[in-house]
């Protein structure tokens, strides 16, 4: 059987080739701060400034619009990471690997972020920084998931062996995803339950609901930007002995 | 939200949002300058090092 190039499977060939994945990144990149900066504008103007007070919980429930969104790119980041993982270890596409590991620091540094202003929103409100209940404990995990995810990384001198050692690892630690996610059904927990994603009706008034929804697409564009940034780092020194590369550093330096 | 004061003061609040959003906005800046600062370090060391060959 002969294979004829669909444009799709052009489309596809073209993306997952290094020197085009890199010059493309580098067209991209300014549209996609612009979009992010834009919304992160209106996100924190409308949630710091315009959004009512809180009837109960005063000014303090405003950590919601970077906590909460936070929180959800700390499981939209890992399970990105392990399905990258999942196509990497099947297809063996180096682009594949090269997002599992550009994804961990910043799925780290979003589970800290979570963590901390969880922490600066818990002592106002339930007069402690930390308690050991499921959502708090489950999210913790995930963050040295991340970390051992890194370090593991690090370890293996071969890139490619440790893509794949870090790709089952990444993959084991999905079943930790479902846990942070129903860990206030499940379990009696201080942590309050869903607010945005309940089915019926999301008991958050329209005032508030849009900016947090707005930051949460801001960062999902950081996490583009970001992800970006950090894979050409990697594809660089991967493919430091190619070609493309070699080209480039004669023009660009 | 009426005024600038009261935006500042946060209800009395002002501790726990700023230093939630100051620590948020310095970890994420640092991911977006960290993979710049990388990459151009790596280019000059890639280049010196194929000078280096070159001659």
């Amino acid at each position: 059987m002969s294979f004829v190039p669909t444009p799709i499977s052009r489309f596809f060939h073209r993306m997952a080739s290094p020197p085009h994945f890199y010059s493309l990144t580098n067209k991209l990149l300014p549209w996609l701060m612009t979009i992010f900066i834009l919304l992160l504008g209106y996100g924190l103007y409308g949630g710091l400034y315009l959004a009512p007070t809180d009837y109960q919980q005063g000014d303090s429930y405003r950590i919601i619009y970077v906590h909460v969104p936070a929180a959800w790119m700390s499981l939209f980041i890992y399970v990105v990471m392990a399905m990258a993982g999942a196509i990497g270890l099947i297809w063996r596409i180096k682009l594949a690997e090269i997002m599992v590991i550009s994804s961990a620091p910043i799925g780290a540094s979003f589970t800290f972020i979570a963590l901390v202003t969880g922490a600066l929103w818990g002592k106002p409100m339930w007069g402690t920084w930390w308690v050991w209940d499921a959502r708090l404990t489950s999210e913790l995990i995930l963050l040295f998931l991340y970390l051992g995810i890194i370090s593991l990384y690090g370890a293996i001198e071969d890139k490619r062996r440790a893509s794949r050692a870090v790709s089952i690892l990444a993959l084991v630690g999905v079943v930790n995803i479902p846990i942070i996610h129903y860990s206030v059904e499940w379990w009696n927990t201080l942590h309050q339950g869903p607010t945005v994603t309940k089915i019926d009706k999301p008991s958050i008034h329209i005032d508030m609901l849009i900016p947090l929804l707005t930051m949460a697409i801001a960062f999902k564009f950081y996490y583009l930007i970001a992800l970006l940034q950090a894979a050409k780092v990697e594809l660089l020194r991967r493919e430091q002995n190619s070609q493309w590369v070699r080209s480039m550093l004669e023009t660009e330096t | 939200m009426n005024s600038f004061a009261e935006f500042i003061l946060m209800g009395g609040y002002a501790f726990y949002v700023w230093t939630a959003y100051g620590i948020a906005f310095i970890v994420l800046l640092v991911n977006l300058i960290m993979p710049v600062v990388q990459r151009k370090q790596f280019l000059r060391e890639l280049a010196l090092k194929q000078k280096r060959i070159r001659q």
